[in-house]
Protein backbone atom coordinates (compact mmCIF):
# COMPACT_ATOMS: atom_id res chain seq x y z
CA UNK A 1 0.00 0.00 0.00
CA UNK A 2 1.13 3.50 -0.74
CA UNK A 3 2.48 5.32 2.26
CA UNK A 4 0.43 8.51 2.08
CA UNK A 5 -3.02 7.01 2.19
CA UNK A 6 -5.34 8.55 4.76
CA UNK A 7 -5.25 7.08 8.20
CA UNK A 8 -7.43 7.97 11.14
CA UNK A 9 -7.38 11.78 11.54
CA UNK A 10 -5.40 13.17 14.43
CA UNK A 11 -7.67 14.43 17.17
CA UNK A 12 -6.42 17.90 18.20
CA UNK A 13 -5.83 18.56 21.87
CA UNK A 14 -8.56 20.33 23.82
CA UNK A 15 -8.57 24.08 23.25
CA UNK A 16 -6.57 23.82 20.02
CA UNK A 17 -9.34 22.23 18.02
CA UNK A 18 -9.92 23.91 14.68
CA UNK A 19 -13.46 24.45 13.53
CA UNK A 20 -14.77 21.34 11.78
CA UNK A 21 -17.70 20.86 9.44
CA UNK A 22 -20.58 19.21 11.23
CA UNK A 23 -20.57 16.45 8.70
CA UNK A 24 -18.27 15.59 5.85
CA UNK A 25 -19.96 14.07 2.87
CA UNK A 26 -17.52 12.89 0.23
CA UNK A 27 -20.09 11.30 -2.05
CA UNK A 28 -22.21 12.56 -4.94
CA UNK A 29 -24.56 10.58 -7.15
CA UNK A 30 -23.97 11.39 -10.80
CA UNK A 31 -26.59 8.92 -12.02
CA UNK A 32 -26.50 6.83 -15.17
CA UNK A 33 -27.52 3.30 -16.05
CA UNK A 34 -25.47 0.36 -17.32
CA UNK A 35 -26.80 -2.89 -18.77
CA UNK A 36 -25.12 -6.09 -19.93
CA UNK A 37 -26.61 -9.17 -21.58
CA UNK A 38 -24.69 -12.40 -22.19
CA UNK A 39 -25.49 -14.76 -25.05
CA UNK A 40 -24.11 -18.07 -26.29
CA UNK A 41 -21.28 -16.41 -28.22
CA UNK A 42 -21.71 -12.69 -27.61
CA UNK A 43 -22.02 -10.12 -24.89
CA UNK A 44 -23.81 -6.77 -25.12
CA UNK A 45 -22.79 -3.92 -22.84
CA UNK A 46 -24.67 -0.63 -22.86
CA UNK A 47 -24.40 2.55 -20.81
CA UNK A 48 -26.23 5.85 -20.86
CA UNK A 49 -23.94 8.84 -21.37
CA UNK A 50 -25.68 11.51 -19.28
CA UNK A 51 -23.92 12.73 -16.16
CA UNK A 52 -25.90 14.78 -13.64
CA UNK A 53 -25.81 16.13 -10.12
CA UNK A 54 -29.14 16.79 -8.45
CA UNK A 55 -31.39 18.34 -11.11
CA UNK A 56 -28.45 19.70 -13.17
CA UNK A 57 -27.08 17.94 -16.22
CA UNK A 58 -23.29 18.30 -16.20
CA UNK A 59 -22.60 16.66 -19.57
CA UNK A 60 -24.43 14.63 -22.19
CA UNK A 61 -21.56 12.47 -23.39
CA UNK A 62 -19.62 10.80 -20.60
CA UNK A 63 -18.63 7.24 -21.37
CA UNK A 64 -19.07 4.86 -18.44
CA UNK A 65 -17.39 1.85 -20.05
CA UNK A 66 -13.76 0.87 -19.61
CA UNK A 67 -12.46 -1.36 -22.43
CA UNK A 68 -9.69 -3.45 -20.96
CA UNK A 69 -9.22 -5.81 -23.90
CA UNK A 70 -11.29 -7.22 -26.80
CA UNK A 71 -12.85 -9.79 -24.47
CA UNK A 72 -13.48 -7.84 -21.29
CA UNK A 73 -14.96 -4.48 -20.31
CA UNK A 74 -16.09 -2.86 -17.06
CA UNK A 75 -19.12 -0.56 -16.93
CA UNK A 76 -19.80 1.61 -13.89
CA UNK A 77 -22.57 3.89 -12.68
CA UNK A 78 -22.67 5.97 -9.51
CA UNK A 79 -20.16 8.72 -8.72
CA UNK A 80 -18.03 9.89 -11.64
CA UNK A 81 -14.90 10.68 -9.61
CA UNK A 82 -14.81 7.22 -8.03
CA UNK A 83 -15.58 5.60 -11.39
CA UNK A 84 -12.67 7.42 -13.01
CA UNK A 85 -10.31 6.41 -10.20
CA UNK A 86 -11.48 2.81 -10.28
CA UNK A 87 -11.12 2.59 -14.06
CA UNK A 88 -7.61 4.08 -13.95
CA UNK A 89 -6.65 1.56 -11.29
CA UNK A 90 -8.05 -1.41 -13.23
CA UNK A 91 -6.40 -0.18 -16.42
CA UNK A 92 -3.00 0.08 -14.76
CA UNK A 93 -3.38 -3.35 -13.17
CA UNK A 94 -4.30 -4.74 -16.57
CA UNK A 95 -1.18 -3.26 -18.20
CA UNK A 96 0.98 -4.69 -15.41
CA UNK A 97 -0.68 -8.09 -15.81
CA UNK A 98 0.12 -8.08 -19.54
CA UNK A 99 3.79 -7.31 -18.86
CA UNK A 100 3.98 -10.19 -16.38
CA UNK A 101 1.92 -12.80 -18.22
CA UNK A 102 2.24 -11.78 -21.89
CA UNK A 103 -1.50 -12.08 -22.44
CA UNK A 104 -4.59 -10.03 -21.65
CA UNK A 105 -6.42 -10.75 -18.44
CA UNK A 106 -9.40 -13.09 -18.85
CA UNK A 107 -12.88 -11.97 -17.96
CA UNK A 108 -13.24 -14.23 -14.87
CA UNK A 109 -9.86 -13.02 -13.59
CA UNK A 110 -10.81 -9.38 -14.13
CA UNK A 111 -14.06 -10.07 -12.27
CA UNK A 112 -12.18 -11.34 -9.19
CA UNK A 113 -9.72 -8.42 -9.41
CA UNK A 114 -12.59 -5.93 -9.46
CA UNK A 115 -14.13 -7.62 -6.43
CA UNK A 116 -10.88 -7.41 -4.45
CA UNK A 117 -10.32 -3.81 -5.58
CA UNK A 118 -13.75 -2.82 -4.31
CA UNK A 119 -13.37 -4.73 -1.03
CA UNK A 120 -9.99 -3.20 -0.35
CA UNK A 121 -11.91 0.07 0.05
CA UNK A 122 -14.36 -1.60 2.44
CA UNK A 123 -14.19 1.16 5.05
CA UNK A 124 -14.25 4.06 2.55
CA UNK A 125 -15.98 2.51 -0.45
CA UNK A 126 -15.92 3.54 -4.08
CA UNK A 127 -19.40 4.89 -4.70
CA UNK A 128 -19.72 2.91 -7.93
CA UNK A 129 -22.05 0.17 -9.09
CA UNK A 130 -20.32 -2.05 -11.58
CA UNK A 131 -20.77 -4.69 -14.22
CA UNK A 132 -17.87 -6.68 -15.61
CA UNK A 133 -18.74 -8.20 -18.97
CA UNK A 134 -17.15 -10.02 -21.90
CA UNK A 135 -16.44 -13.54 -23.08
CA UNK A 136 -15.21 -16.32 -20.78
CA UNK A 137 -12.46 -18.84 -21.57
CA UNK A 138 -14.92 -21.00 -23.54
CA UNK A 139 -16.07 -18.02 -25.64
CA UNK A 140 -19.49 -17.74 -23.99
CA UNK A 141 -20.90 -14.40 -22.90
CA UNK A 142 -20.17 -13.56 -19.26
CA UNK A 143 -21.67 -10.89 -17.02
CA UNK A 144 -20.69 -10.26 -13.39
CA UNK A 145 -22.66 -7.92 -11.11
CA UNK A 146 -21.32 -6.27 -7.96
CA UNK A 147 -22.41 -4.29 -4.97
CA UNK A 148 -20.35 -1.23 -4.01
CA UNK A 149 -18.07 -3.13 -1.64
CA UNK A 150 -17.22 -6.10 -3.82
CA UNK A 151 -19.69 -8.94 -3.39
CA UNK A 152 -20.11 -10.38 -6.86
CA UNK A 153 -21.88 -13.06 -8.83
CA UNK A 154 -21.91 -14.33 -12.41
CA UNK A 155 -25.28 -13.82 -14.09
CA UNK A 156 -26.85 -14.11 -17.55
CA UNK A 157 -27.77 -10.43 -17.68
CA UNK A 158 -27.49 -7.48 -15.34
CA UNK A 159 -28.33 -3.85 -14.79
CA UNK A 160 -26.83 -1.28 -12.41
CA UNK A 161 -27.28 2.40 -11.69
CA UNK A 162 -30.14 4.84 -11.40
CA UNK A 163 -32.40 2.99 -13.86
CA UNK A 164 -31.95 -0.48 -12.43
CA UNK A 165 -35.36 -0.63 -10.75
CA UNK A 166 -36.93 0.16 -14.15
CA UNK A 167 -34.80 -2.01 -16.44
CA UNK A 168 -34.02 -5.12 -14.39
CA UNK A 169 -37.68 -6.28 -14.25
CA UNK A 170 -37.94 -5.95 -18.05
CA UNK A 171 -34.82 -8.06 -18.51
CA UNK A 172 -36.16 -10.60 -15.97
CA UNK A 173 -39.40 -10.80 -17.93
CA UNK A 174 -37.66 -11.42 -21.26
CA UNK A 175 -34.56 -13.37 -20.29
CA UNK A 176 -35.07 -15.11 -16.93
CA UNK A 177 -33.88 -18.69 -17.03
CA UNK A 178 -33.64 -21.40 -14.38
CA UNK A 179 -31.53 -20.54 -11.34
CA UNK A 180 -27.96 -21.87 -11.52
CA UNK A 181 -28.52 -23.29 -8.03
CA UNK A 182 -31.27 -25.79 -8.88
CA UNK A 183 -30.58 -29.51 -9.01
CA UNK A 184 -30.54 -31.24 -11.41
CA UNK A 185 -28.56 -28.53 -13.23
CA UNK A 186 -30.50 -26.67 -15.91
CA UNK A 187 -29.60 -24.28 -18.70
CA UNK A 188 -29.27 -20.89 -16.99
CA UNK A 189 -27.74 -18.73 -19.72
CA UNK A 190 -30.48 -17.10 -21.78
CA UNK A 191 -29.79 -17.49 -25.47
CA UNK A 192 -31.49 -14.83 -27.53
CA UNK A 193 -30.26 -14.19 -31.09
CA UNK A 194 -27.88 -11.21 -31.04
CA UNK A 195 -30.09 -8.81 -33.02
CA UNK A 196 -33.08 -9.50 -30.77
CA UNK A 197 -30.99 -8.96 -27.66
CA UNK A 198 -29.70 -5.60 -28.97
CA UNK A 199 -33.28 -4.51 -29.66
CA UNK A 200 -34.28 -5.58 -26.15
CA UNK A 201 -31.51 -3.50 -24.58
CA UNK A 202 -32.39 -0.48 -26.73
CA UNK A 203 -36.07 -0.81 -25.86
CA UNK A 204 -35.25 -1.03 -22.16
CA UNK A 205 -33.17 2.17 -22.31
CA UNK A 206 -35.90 4.07 -24.20
CA UNK A 207 -38.36 3.07 -21.46
CA UNK A 208 -35.99 4.02 -18.64
CA UNK A 209 -35.34 7.38 -20.35
CA UNK A 210 -39.05 8.15 -20.12
CA UNK A 211 -39.18 7.75 -16.32
CA UNK A 212 -35.68 8.25 -14.91
CA UNK A 213 -34.27 11.79 -14.94
CA UNK A 214 -30.71 10.44 -14.72
CA UNK A 215 -30.99 8.29 -17.86
CA UNK A 216 -31.07 10.13 -21.18
CA UNK A 217 -29.17 11.79 -24.05
CA UNK A 218 -27.33 8.81 -25.60
CA UNK A 219 -26.63 5.16 -25.05
CA UNK A 220 -23.22 3.73 -25.86
CA UNK A 221 -23.56 0.07 -26.89
CA UNK A 222 -20.70 -2.42 -27.21
CA UNK A 223 -21.22 -5.77 -28.88
CA UNK A 224 -18.49 -8.19 -27.89
CA UNK A 225 -17.94 -11.29 -30.07
CA UNK A 226 -14.95 -13.49 -30.83
CA UNK A 227 -14.13 -11.09 -33.70
CA UNK A 228 -13.72 -8.16 -31.34
CA UNK A 229 -15.79 -5.25 -30.10
CA UNK A 230 -18.33 -3.58 -32.37
CA UNK A 231 -20.01 -0.36 -31.29
CA UNK A 232 -23.54 0.85 -31.75
CA UNK A 233 -25.38 3.80 -30.28
CA UNK A 234 -28.87 4.99 -29.52
CA UNK A 235 -30.17 8.54 -29.21
CA UNK A 236 -32.48 9.16 -26.30
CA UNK A 237 -34.46 12.29 -25.65
CA UNK A 238 -32.37 15.19 -24.38
CA UNK A 239 -34.93 16.63 -21.96
CA UNK B 1 1.96 2.84 -7.78
CA UNK B 2 -0.81 2.30 -5.35
CA UNK B 3 -1.21 -1.32 -4.42
CA UNK B 4 -4.75 -2.39 -4.77
CA UNK B 5 -4.22 -6.08 -4.32
CA UNK B 6 -5.03 -6.95 -0.78
CA UNK B 7 -2.11 -8.47 1.11
CA UNK B 8 -4.62 -10.86 2.65
CA UNK B 9 -5.25 -12.40 -0.73
CA UNK B 10 -1.83 -12.45 -2.31
CA UNK B 11 0.42 -12.15 0.69
CA UNK B 12 3.84 -13.79 0.90
CA UNK B 13 3.41 -17.53 0.45
CA UNK B 14 7.14 -18.21 0.64
CA UNK B 15 7.63 -18.39 4.38
CA UNK B 16 4.77 -20.82 4.93
CA UNK B 17 6.88 -23.91 4.33
CA UNK B 18 9.62 -22.95 6.78
CA UNK B 19 7.14 -21.99 9.44
CA UNK B 20 6.72 -25.38 11.06
CA UNK B 21 3.27 -24.99 12.51
CA UNK B 22 2.16 -22.42 9.96
CA UNK B 23 0.97 -20.15 12.72
CA UNK B 24 2.75 -17.07 11.45
CA UNK B 25 0.87 -17.27 8.19
CA UNK B 26 -2.34 -18.32 9.81
CA UNK B 27 -2.23 -15.94 12.72
CA UNK B 28 -4.58 -13.14 13.57
CA UNK B 29 -6.19 -12.30 10.24
CA UNK B 30 -2.86 -12.16 8.44
CA UNK B 31 -2.79 -8.41 7.88
CA UNK B 32 -2.89 -5.32 10.04
CA UNK B 33 -6.12 -3.38 10.10
CA UNK B 34 -4.51 -0.29 8.54
CA UNK B 35 -3.87 -2.01 5.20
CA UNK B 36 -7.41 -0.94 4.37
CA UNK B 37 -7.44 2.82 3.77
CA UNK B 38 -9.71 4.64 6.22
CA UNK B 39 -11.57 7.91 5.68
CA UNK B 40 -9.97 10.97 7.34
CA UNK B 41 -12.76 11.48 9.83
CA UNK B 42 -12.80 11.52 13.61
CA UNK B 43 -15.92 9.45 14.08
CA UNK B 44 -15.42 6.34 11.94
CA UNK B 45 -18.52 4.70 13.35
CA UNK B 46 -21.00 7.37 12.25
CA UNK B 47 -19.19 7.72 8.91
CA UNK B 48 -19.59 4.00 8.27
CA UNK B 49 -23.27 4.26 9.12
CA UNK B 50 -23.66 7.07 6.58
CA UNK B 51 -21.77 5.06 3.97
CA UNK B 52 -24.14 2.13 4.40
CA UNK B 53 -27.02 4.50 3.50
CA UNK B 54 -25.24 5.32 0.24
CA UNK B 55 -23.83 2.04 -0.97
CA UNK B 56 -26.60 -0.24 0.38
CA UNK B 57 -24.64 -3.48 0.54
CA UNK B 58 -26.38 -6.81 -0.12
CA UNK B 59 -28.16 -8.18 2.96
CA UNK B 60 -30.82 -10.59 4.19
CA UNK B 61 -30.73 -14.34 4.63
CA UNK B 62 -31.92 -17.54 6.18
CA UNK B 63 -29.33 -20.24 6.78
CA UNK B 64 -29.30 -23.30 9.03
CA UNK B 65 -27.09 -26.18 9.96
CA UNK B 66 -27.38 -29.17 12.26
CA UNK B 67 -25.52 -32.30 13.22
CA UNK B 68 -27.40 -35.59 13.38
CA UNK B 69 -26.71 -39.30 13.26
CA UNK B 70 -25.89 -39.20 9.53
CA UNK B 71 -23.52 -36.21 9.46
CA UNK B 72 -24.12 -32.48 9.03
CA UNK B 73 -26.92 -30.79 7.07
CA UNK B 74 -26.53 -27.24 5.79
CA UNK B 75 -29.47 -25.48 4.14
CA UNK B 76 -29.71 -21.92 2.82
CA UNK B 77 -31.91 -19.63 0.74
CA UNK B 78 -30.52 -17.50 -2.11
CA UNK B 79 -31.94 -13.97 -1.89
CA UNK B 80 -29.92 -10.77 -1.53
CA UNK B 81 -31.59 -7.42 -0.98
CA UNK B 82 -30.39 -3.82 -0.89
CA UNK B 83 -32.99 -2.11 1.26
CA UNK B 84 -36.33 -3.11 -0.22
CA UNK B 85 -34.85 -3.88 -3.66
CA UNK B 86 -34.14 -7.56 -4.36
CA UNK B 87 -30.67 -7.39 -5.87
CA UNK B 88 -30.37 -11.12 -6.58
CA UNK B 89 -32.36 -14.33 -6.27
CA UNK B 90 -29.42 -16.56 -7.17
CA UNK B 91 -26.76 -15.87 -4.53
CA UNK B 92 -24.56 -18.80 -3.58
CA UNK B 93 -24.69 -18.60 0.21
CA UNK B 94 -22.78 -21.80 0.87
CA UNK B 95 -19.09 -21.20 0.32
CA UNK B 96 -17.19 -24.35 -0.50
CA UNK B 97 -13.94 -23.80 1.39
CA UNK B 98 -12.51 -27.22 0.48
CA UNK B 99 -14.02 -30.70 -0.15
CA UNK B 100 -14.51 -31.22 3.61
CA UNK B 101 -15.40 -27.71 4.79
CA UNK B 102 -18.37 -25.45 4.15
CA UNK B 103 -19.08 -21.90 5.25
CA UNK B 104 -22.47 -20.23 5.18
CA UNK B 105 -23.19 -16.61 4.45
CA UNK B 106 -25.44 -14.22 6.40
CA UNK B 107 -25.09 -10.47 6.85
CA UNK B 108 -23.02 -8.41 4.43
CA UNK B 109 -22.47 -10.40 1.24
CA UNK B 110 -19.11 -8.83 0.48
CA UNK B 111 -17.79 -9.35 4.02
CA UNK B 112 -18.76 -13.04 3.93
CA UNK B 113 -17.50 -13.63 0.40
CA UNK B 114 -14.17 -11.94 0.97
CA UNK B 115 -13.31 -13.35 4.39
CA UNK B 116 -14.43 -16.89 3.66
CA UNK B 117 -12.37 -16.85 0.48
CA UNK B 118 -9.53 -15.67 2.67
CA UNK B 119 -10.30 -18.52 5.09
CA UNK B 120 -10.07 -20.98 2.19
CA UNK B 121 -6.62 -19.60 1.42
CA UNK B 122 -5.51 -19.94 5.04
CA UNK B 123 -6.82 -23.52 5.21
CA UNK B 124 -4.91 -24.44 2.03
CA UNK B 125 -1.71 -22.94 3.45
CA UNK B 126 -2.24 -24.98 6.63
CA UNK B 127 -2.52 -28.14 4.50
CA UNK B 128 0.69 -27.32 2.65
CA UNK B 129 2.57 -26.51 5.85
CA UNK B 130 1.39 -29.48 7.91
CA UNK B 131 0.59 -32.18 5.36
CA UNK B 132 -2.86 -32.75 6.80
CA UNK B 133 -6.27 -31.14 6.60
CA UNK B 134 -7.25 -28.46 9.08
CA UNK B 135 -9.90 -29.37 11.66
CA UNK B 136 -13.28 -27.66 11.74
CA UNK B 137 -12.28 -26.33 15.13
CA UNK B 138 -9.08 -24.85 13.67
CA UNK B 139 -10.75 -23.35 10.62
CA UNK B 140 -13.51 -21.70 12.63
CA UNK B 141 -10.91 -20.30 15.02
CA UNK B 142 -8.96 -18.75 12.13
CA UNK B 143 -12.13 -17.00 10.97
CA UNK B 144 -13.07 -15.93 14.51
CA UNK B 145 -9.58 -14.48 15.06
CA UNK B 146 -9.87 -12.50 11.82
CA UNK B 147 -13.27 -11.20 12.86
CA UNK B 148 -12.02 -10.29 16.33
CA UNK B 149 -9.16 -8.25 14.87
CA UNK B 150 -11.67 -6.15 12.91
CA UNK B 151 -14.10 -5.75 15.84
CA UNK B 152 -15.88 -2.41 15.93
CA UNK B 153 -15.02 -1.62 12.29
CA UNK B 154 -18.56 -2.32 11.11
CA UNK B 155 -18.12 -5.70 9.46
CA UNK B 156 -21.33 -7.71 9.31
CA UNK B 157 -21.10 -11.47 9.12
CA UNK B 158 -22.93 -14.38 10.71
CA UNK B 159 -21.57 -17.68 9.52
CA UNK B 160 -21.55 -21.36 10.26
CA UNK B 161 -18.43 -23.36 9.56
CA UNK B 162 -19.34 -26.99 9.01
CA UNK B 163 -17.29 -30.01 8.04
CA UNK B 164 -15.81 -33.38 8.90
CA UNK B 165 -12.43 -34.07 10.49
CA UNK B 166 -10.76 -36.79 12.62
CA UNK B 167 -13.12 -35.87 15.49
CA UNK B 168 -16.17 -36.53 13.30
CA UNK B 169 -18.77 -33.99 12.23
CA UNK B 170 -18.20 -30.39 13.31
CA UNK B 171 -20.35 -27.27 13.37
CA UNK B 172 -19.37 -23.82 14.63
CA UNK B 173 -21.10 -20.46 14.65
CA UNK B 174 -18.79 -17.50 14.03
CA UNK B 175 -19.86 -13.86 13.73
CA UNK B 176 -18.41 -10.41 13.15
CA UNK B 177 -18.41 -9.60 16.88
CA UNK B 178 -15.79 -12.31 17.26
CA UNK B 179 -18.16 -14.77 18.88
CA UNK B 180 -17.46 -18.44 18.19
CA UNK B 181 -19.68 -21.23 19.50
CA UNK B 182 -19.61 -24.96 18.98
CA UNK B 183 -23.02 -26.54 18.63
CA UNK B 184 -25.32 -29.16 17.16
CA UNK B 185 -27.95 -26.88 15.67
CA UNK B 186 -27.86 -23.28 14.47
CA UNK B 187 -29.88 -20.97 12.30
CA UNK B 188 -28.56 -17.56 11.26
CA UNK B 189 -30.03 -14.55 9.46
CA UNK B 190 -33.15 -12.43 9.31
CA UNK B 191 -35.33 -15.51 8.75
CA UNK B 192 -33.60 -17.62 11.38
CA UNK B 193 -36.37 -17.47 13.94
CA UNK B 194 -38.88 -18.85 11.49
CA UNK B 195 -36.46 -21.62 10.54
CA UNK B 196 -35.82 -22.42 14.22
CA UNK B 197 -39.54 -22.94 14.75
CA UNK B 198 -39.75 -25.67 12.16
CA UNK B 199 -36.30 -27.06 12.89
CA UNK B 200 -36.73 -27.44 16.67
CA UNK B 201 -40.08 -29.08 16.14
CA UNK B 202 -38.76 -31.70 13.71
CA UNK B 203 -35.21 -32.33 14.94
CA UNK B 204 -34.13 -35.67 16.38
CA UNK B 205 -30.62 -37.09 16.61
CA UNK B 206 -31.63 -40.32 14.87
CA UNK B 207 -33.20 -38.69 11.82
CA UNK B 208 -32.48 -40.64 8.63
CA UNK B 209 -30.48 -38.77 5.98
CA UNK B 210 -33.57 -38.48 3.81
CA UNK B 211 -35.62 -37.05 6.72
CA UNK B 212 -32.85 -34.66 7.73
CA UNK B 213 -32.51 -33.25 4.21
CA UNK B 214 -36.27 -32.83 4.04
CA UNK B 215 -36.29 -31.05 7.45
CA UNK B 216 -33.61 -28.59 6.31
CA UNK B 217 -35.51 -27.92 3.10
CA UNK B 218 -38.81 -27.46 4.92
CA UNK B 219 -37.31 -25.11 7.55
CA UNK B 220 -35.81 -22.80 4.93
CA UNK B 221 -38.97 -22.93 2.86
CA UNK B 222 -41.08 -21.77 5.81
CA UNK B 223 -38.58 -19.03 6.58
CA UNK B 224 -38.84 -17.73 3.00
CA UNK B 225 -42.61 -17.80 3.40
CA UNK B 226 -42.64 -15.46 6.41
CA UNK B 227 -39.40 -13.46 5.99
CA UNK B 228 -39.52 -11.00 3.08
CA UNK B 229 -35.72 -10.80 2.98
CA UNK B 230 -35.37 -14.54 2.27
CA UNK B 231 -36.32 -16.38 -0.91
CA UNK B 232 -35.15 -17.65 -4.28
CA UNK B 233 -33.99 -21.24 -4.23
CA UNK B 234 -33.31 -23.55 -1.30
CA UNK B 235 -29.97 -25.35 -1.40
CA UNK B 236 -29.23 -28.29 0.89
CA UNK B 237 -25.76 -29.75 1.52
CA UNK B 238 -24.91 -32.98 3.33
CA UNK B 239 -21.49 -33.48 4.93
CA UNK B 240 -20.19 -36.98 5.66
CA UNK B 241 -16.84 -38.66 6.22
CA UNK B 242 -16.31 -38.50 2.44
CA UNK B 243 -16.80 -34.70 2.38
CA UNK B 244 -19.74 -32.58 1.32
CA UNK B 245 -22.23 -33.08 -1.48
CA UNK B 246 -24.96 -30.75 -2.64
CA UNK B 247 -28.10 -32.86 -2.42
CA UNK B 248 -30.93 -30.43 -3.21
CA UNK B 249 -31.54 -27.23 -5.11
CA UNK B 250 -35.21 -26.29 -5.35
CA UNK B 251 -37.10 -23.20 -6.45
CA UNK B 252 -39.23 -21.81 -3.63
CA UNK B 253 -42.12 -21.16 -6.04
CA UNK B 254 -42.31 -24.84 -6.87
CA UNK B 255 -41.81 -25.96 -3.26
CA UNK B 256 -44.91 -24.03 -2.26
CA UNK B 257 -47.08 -26.21 -4.45
CA UNK B 258 -45.37 -29.33 -3.18
CA UNK B 259 -46.04 -28.47 0.46
CA UNK B 260 -49.48 -27.05 -0.26
CA UNK B 261 -50.90 -28.81 -3.35
CA UNK B 262 -54.30 -27.21 -2.72
CA UNK B 263 -53.80 -23.46 -2.17
CA UNK B 264 -57.31 -23.11 -0.72
CA UNK B 265 -56.31 -25.40 2.16
CA UNK B 266 -53.48 -23.09 3.25
CA UNK B 267 -54.33 -21.13 6.41
CA UNK B 268 -53.36 -17.89 4.62
CA UNK B 269 -55.92 -18.44 1.87
CA UNK B 270 -58.73 -20.39 3.45
CA UNK B 271 -62.22 -18.96 3.83
CA UNK B 272 -62.93 -17.20 7.12
CA UNK B 273 -65.37 -19.49 9.01
CA UNK B 274 -66.58 -16.56 11.14
CA UNK B 275 -67.68 -14.64 8.06
CA UNK B 276 -70.28 -17.24 7.05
Amino acid sequence: MATALPVRAQVPAAGQATKQHASWSPYDDNGGTVVAVAGDDYCIVAASTRMSTGYSILTRNKSKILRLNPKCVVASAGMQADMETLHKMLHSRHVTYQFNHRRPMSCPATAQLLSNTLYYKRFFPYYTFNLCAGLDDEGRGAVYTYDAIGSYERVGYGCQGSGKELIQPVLDNQLKAASPLVLPQQQWLSSLPLEQAVDLVKGAFVSAGERDIYTGDDVEILIITKDGIRTDSLQLKRD
Amino acid sequence: MMRISCPLIDGPATSAAQDACGLRELGVGGAPVDSFPLPAVQDIDSFEREVVEYVKPNHGTTTLGFIFQGGVIIAVDSRASQGSYISSQTVKKVIEINPYLLGTMAGGAADCQFWERNLGRQCRLYELANGKRITVRGASKLLANTMFSYRGMGLSMGTMVAGWDEAGPGLYYVDSDGQRTKGKLFSVGSGSLYAYGVLDEGYRWDLSVEEAVELGLRSIYHATFRDAASGGTVSVYHVTQEGWTKVRGEDVGELHFRFYPDPAKHPCNSVDPLAV
